[in-house]
């Protein structure tokens, strides 16, 4: 019996990391479609969405099927448990860098206002966080968990000088604000993605020490 | 291991240890029981688990070459003591077994049987001692028309009930149970299981069982046991989500046991 069982969460965990690659690779590819102005890197990043979504239902049902079927206890329910909450965090991701595709479809080949620079080096934290977190929850690693987590004070701070040097430039550049305001939809994403991986890191240490811990 | 002492304490163990002849079942024991709460016993087989529950009643003396040692503190009392009163002792602590086993007579004698023998002899008395028992295990709707019935005549999840009944009826302060329903239907089992959630309400309960799953259901603490020794006692929650000795984990999770 444990030896099946012991087989179904491996392959719940191998799911799980795939559906973290898939999130990375979605976000990598959105900035770079915002950053290059690239139209068709923005679209391959919408078809692929769906991918993510998928994900996240698949790993919710064979949680779910675990649960009925194995009842659980100790670290294999907290296994799967964060599991379910990790995929939902990843969804979210996914949809995130969604947005941002759909966003520098939005600005098109447009002269940007001002190069953004500071956005990509937003986002470049934001991806190592993720990468990161991947290697926390391969080790089990609860310090480096913590540590990714704190990094989420350099994104807000980011988010926050960017959205007011984006709200200084629509005083002078009145005909440019659509694309101002979109930019700052950008940031917001962006933070919001920071926010969930630090989600991520709090499950990764519920899984390893069975308590909750707010890490931000 | 650690206890969380916030209600009364029905049994303390003190350094309680045990051997058949030469084997020591039971190493060096100390924890507590508390009142109204269902206190569930887990562990593979031969760890001590049965062994533990019948020095609660002190049925273990009816062994022969049985040595114990320590302190079995019931109400502050050593049990231990030569001086007990068993008769006294064993009214007070009740008991279940596996497999229940109704005396062969009427399902009204088998309940009257335990005051009858404590010198209970109005009929009127024991009436109203036979319906409480019955109305608290949830059987008196079913038998209260055919009392004089043969207990036997009844399916086996109605006998551990009449048994449990049995055991009410001397007012115990305490009901030992000894893996209850692991020879019941699972139907059976859940009624048993929603009259212990009932019964601790009046009584402390202690239960031996294999089912981790019950034990997860209905008990307030657990105490896992492996090789004689208590390795862990907390509360249910805990031990089940968050057990603190890695031989709990193995155990619980299946990797052994």
């Amino acid at each position: 019996m444990r030896k099946m069982f012991d087989g179904e969460l491996d392959s719940l965990r191998e799911k799980l990391f795939y559906m973290v690659e898939q999130a990375q690779h979605s976000l990598k590819m959105a900035v770079s479609s915002l950053q290059q102005q690239d139209e068709n890197l923005a679209r391959k990043v919408i078809e692929e969405a769906p991918k993510i979504d998928e994900l996240e239902y698949e790993i919710n049902n064979d949680a779910i099927q675990l649960l009925a079927k194995q009842s659980p206890v100790a670290s294999d329910l907290r296994r799967i448990v964060i599991a379910i909450k990790v995929s939902s965090d990843l969804e979210r991701i996914g949809d995130l860098s969604e947005n941002i595709a759909r966003i520098s479809l939005r600005i098109g080949d447009k002269q940007l206002v001002k190069p953004i620079e500071e956005i990509p080096k937003m986002a470049e934290v934001v991806q190592e966080m993720l990468l990161s977190s991947f290697k926390a929850f391969d080790a089990e690693d609860v310090r480096l968990a913590k540590e990714v987590a704190e990094k989420d004070d350099l994104v807000d701070a980011y988010y926050g000088n960017l959205v007011d040097e984006l709200t200084m430039l629509m005083t002078t550049h009145q005909q440019d604000i659509h694309q101002l305001t979109q930019l700052q939809f950008v940031c917001r994403h962006i933070e919001r993605i920071g926010d969930h991986i630090t989600n991520i890191c709090e499950n990764i240490v519920y899984l390893v020490t069975g308590r909750m811990y707010e890490l931000n | 291991m650690s206890a969380v002492a916030t209600t009364k304490t029905v049994f303390n163990m003190n350094d309680l240890n045990l051997w058949y002849g030469e084997h020591h079942a039971l190493k060096n024991l100390n924890f507590s029981i508390y009142d109204h709460e269902v206190t569930a016993i887990i562990g593979p087989s031969g760890c001590g688990k049965s062994t533990f529950i019948k020095t609660l009643n002190l049925m273990n003396k009816t062994v022969p070459g049985v040595k114990m040692s320590g302190e079995i503190n019931y109400n502050n009392q050593n049990i231990l003591n030569s001086k007990v009163d068993l008769v006294e002792l064993r009214k007070n602590v009740g008991m279940v077994f596996q497999k229940g086993n109704p005396f062969p007579q009427s399902i009204y004698d088998n309940v009257a049987y335990g005051p009858r023998v404590h010198g209970t002899k109005k009929k009127q008395v024991l009436d109203e001692i036979v319906e409480k028992s019955l109305k608290d295990v949830a059987l008196w709707d079913e038998v209260k028309d055919r009392l004089k019935a043969p207990a036997l005549g009844l399916s086996g999840g109605q006998q551990q009930r009449l048994c449990i009944a049995r055991a009410l009826a001397t007012k115990p302060e305490v009901v030992l149970m000894d893996e209850p329903t692991s020879a019941l239907d699972p139907i059976s089992t859940l009624k048993i299981e929603e009259l212990v959630l009932e019964l601790k309400k009046q009584y402390t309960i202690v239960m031996v069982t294999h089912n981790m799953q019950q034990a997860a259901r209905v008990s307030d603490k657990t105490a896992f046991f492996l090789m004689g020794e208590l390795v862990e006692i907390n509360d249910t929650e805990q031990v089940f989500s968050n057990p603190t000795d890695q031989r709990t984990e193995d155990y619980i999770t299946g990797r052994f046991g």
